[in-house]
């Protein structure tokens, strides 16, 4: 069982929660081109290492919340409360 | 069970003549190595069959250098050889051969796709290896079962006759039929009104079927390595060396070596490979994971599939029945198992075929796949010349292991993407000229 650290709820099972990708910035959407578009929408960096990921709570509290986890061990290091 | 037409598919000798009749590339035939008489001579004698190929020295340049030992990349460098005479190849694993996908992978081929880029692609794929152990003088043990694409809601069922009708038209054996052939092809199927998700039709495409995967990955490297091709395993490569925009040269933990020419085949860790030569791609990397039963009597002619139910199965010639699902939620390198995917997956198999109830699992693992925003490959050229890519294979790479190697040992040889390839390019995703492949498998969609 993998556990992730919901920052309102504690560690709970991987099951309950939604994936939602890497967190990148957006790009600016009165100001970006379309090129700018694809790159955020396609590319992601896909590291073998810690990475920034949102999440979402489905089965929890039903929150956003960003998570920096190690795609090589699949640990989570606990955000935190959140701000 | 077994059919007449099973046992004549595993006498070498049989697929030879086959062979002989619509053979893929024009060339001297020897008897075969492992042929009929060949396999009883050895038998009688007991003497050990002699190495398959020898390992080679690394050398410090190749003209061209293949990262990963799969069955991509040992395709295109067998097709490299076969059809364009460029035989000073290295095939370099950081682990031995066949040990990503190609030896992780449910092993299920078919080209009933839903694009007609797509359907054309995994046709191809399915003519080269219905002769492909004539061709490689090895038994790939290639088993035409027909395969079955169930579907459980009225959606489904109308892209079974999406899919049906685009297959027809590439002239592609497949169409959607009633439960009760359903019922006619597998007896064990709960194909009952009283189940959770009751079954109302299946695209049914009878040239689907199953192979042993291994086989593949060693009659390829067999194949190659008489050609003159190099495998190295056991060699990772740590960096790619490029001036001007052009590749000069691959390091390896076992030496450098000078190359014009690098051909990314390496799946799951594609991205990571493409970064040393300074190139994004549009991937990210997910496992999937599979399980075996412990063999029983057989009884499972035909692959069956269910998209809703997640879930894939099919019966090898040893009785092991073979499951597959969709791939993790999340983003991963990790190729540990997981018991949701074992809890997962009974609870789904146990839906569809009661009677396997009390069958125990026997092993499951996982394999990464590189997953892209359309469910299509990318294959061809990039930004660096030299650089090549066979990569965002995802759920569905093995399958197109020897249309990949012929297309991408084209594309190395004239220097541009073939015809059968040109949708796959990297340049389609800053262009917004997705493919956009539902008929993909393991994919929720």
């Amino acid at each position: 069982m993998i556990l992730i650290p919901c920052p309102w709820c504690g560690p709970r099972d991987a099951g309950e929660f939604h994936y939602s990708g890497e967190t990148t910035p957006r790009p600016d959407a009165a100001s970006a081109t379309p090129a700018q578009w694809r790159d955020y929408l396609y590319f992601p960096a896909n590291p073998r290492g810690e990475v920034t990921e949102t999440w979402y709570h489905r089965m929890g509290c039903r929150q956003f919340f960003v998570l920096q986890r190690d795609t090589d061990t699949n640990e989570s290091i606990p955000p935190g409360r959140p701000q | 069970m077994l059919a007449v037409h099973e046992f004549v598919r595993l006498v070498p000798g049989r697929n030879a003549v086959a062979a002989v009749r619509a053979p893929s590339h024009p060339r001297r035939r020897r008897p075969p190595k492992y042929g009929a008489l060949a396999l009883l001579r050895h038998g009688l004698s007991g003497r050990p069959w002699p190495r398959a190929w020898a390992d080679q020295p690394l050398r410090d340049s190749y003209d061209v250098v293949i990262i990963g030992g799969g069955v991509h990349g040992l395709a295109a460098a067998y097709y490299l050889a076969v059809n364009h005479g460029i035989t000073d190849v290295a095939v370099l694993d950081k682990g031995y051969i066949g040990s990503g996908g190609s030896g992780r992978n449910t092993a299920i081929l078919r080209s009933n796709y839903l694009t007609p880029e797509g359907v054309r692609f995994y046709d191809r794929s399915m003519q080269l290896y219905r002769t492909l152990a004539a061709d490689l003088d090895y038994n790939v043990m290639f088993s035409r079962r027909g395969h079955l694409t169930l579907a459980h809601n009225d959606s489904s069922l109308r892209t079974m006759r999406w899919r049906a009708e685009v297959n027809q038209m590439q002239g592609i054996d497949s169409e959607v039929i009633d439960p009760a052939e359903i019922k006619r092809l597998v007896p064990y199927l709960d194909t009952s009104a009283e189940t959770r998700y009751p079954i109302l039709g299946a695209l049914y495409h009878p040239p689907g079927g199953i192979i042993r995967h291994d086989a593949v990955v060693w009659g390829y490297a067999r194949a190659a390595a008489a050609q003159g091709v190099h495998i190295h395993s056991g060699t990772e490569v740590t960096g790619i060396d490029t001036d001007g925009g052009k590749v000069r040269g691959v390091r390896t933990t076992k030496g450098d070596i000078a190359t014009p020419v690098v051909l990314n085949a390496t799946a799951g860790w594609s991205t990571l490979v493409a970064a040393m030569a300074g190139v994004r791609l549009p991937i990210q990397t997910f496992p999937l994971q599979a399980a075996v039963t412990e063999p029983v009597r057989p009884f499972l002619h035909a692959v069956v599939v269910s998209g809703t139910l997640h879930v894939y199965v099919s019966q090898t010639d040893r009785g092991e029945l073979v499951f597959g699902a969709s791939v993790d939620p999340f983003a991963s390198y990790s190729t540990r198992g997981t018991l949701e995917f074992a809890e997962g997956l009974a609870t789904h198999v146990i839906e569809l075929m009661p009677a396997l109830s009390k069958v125990r699992l026997l092993r499951q693992w996982s394999g990464l796949c590189d997953m892209t925003p359309d469910f299509s490959p990318i294959m061809g050229g990039t930004p660096v010349e030299g650089f090549y890519v066979d990569v965002g294979w995802g759920t569905y790479g093995f399958k197109a292991g020897p249309v990949s190697g012929e297309a991408m040992a084209r594309c190395i040889a004239d220097g541009r993407a073939p015809e059968i390839i040109e949708a796959f390019g990297l340049g389609r995703f800053g262009a917004g000229e997705l493919v956009g492949e539902k008929g993909a498998a393991a994919v929720g969609h």
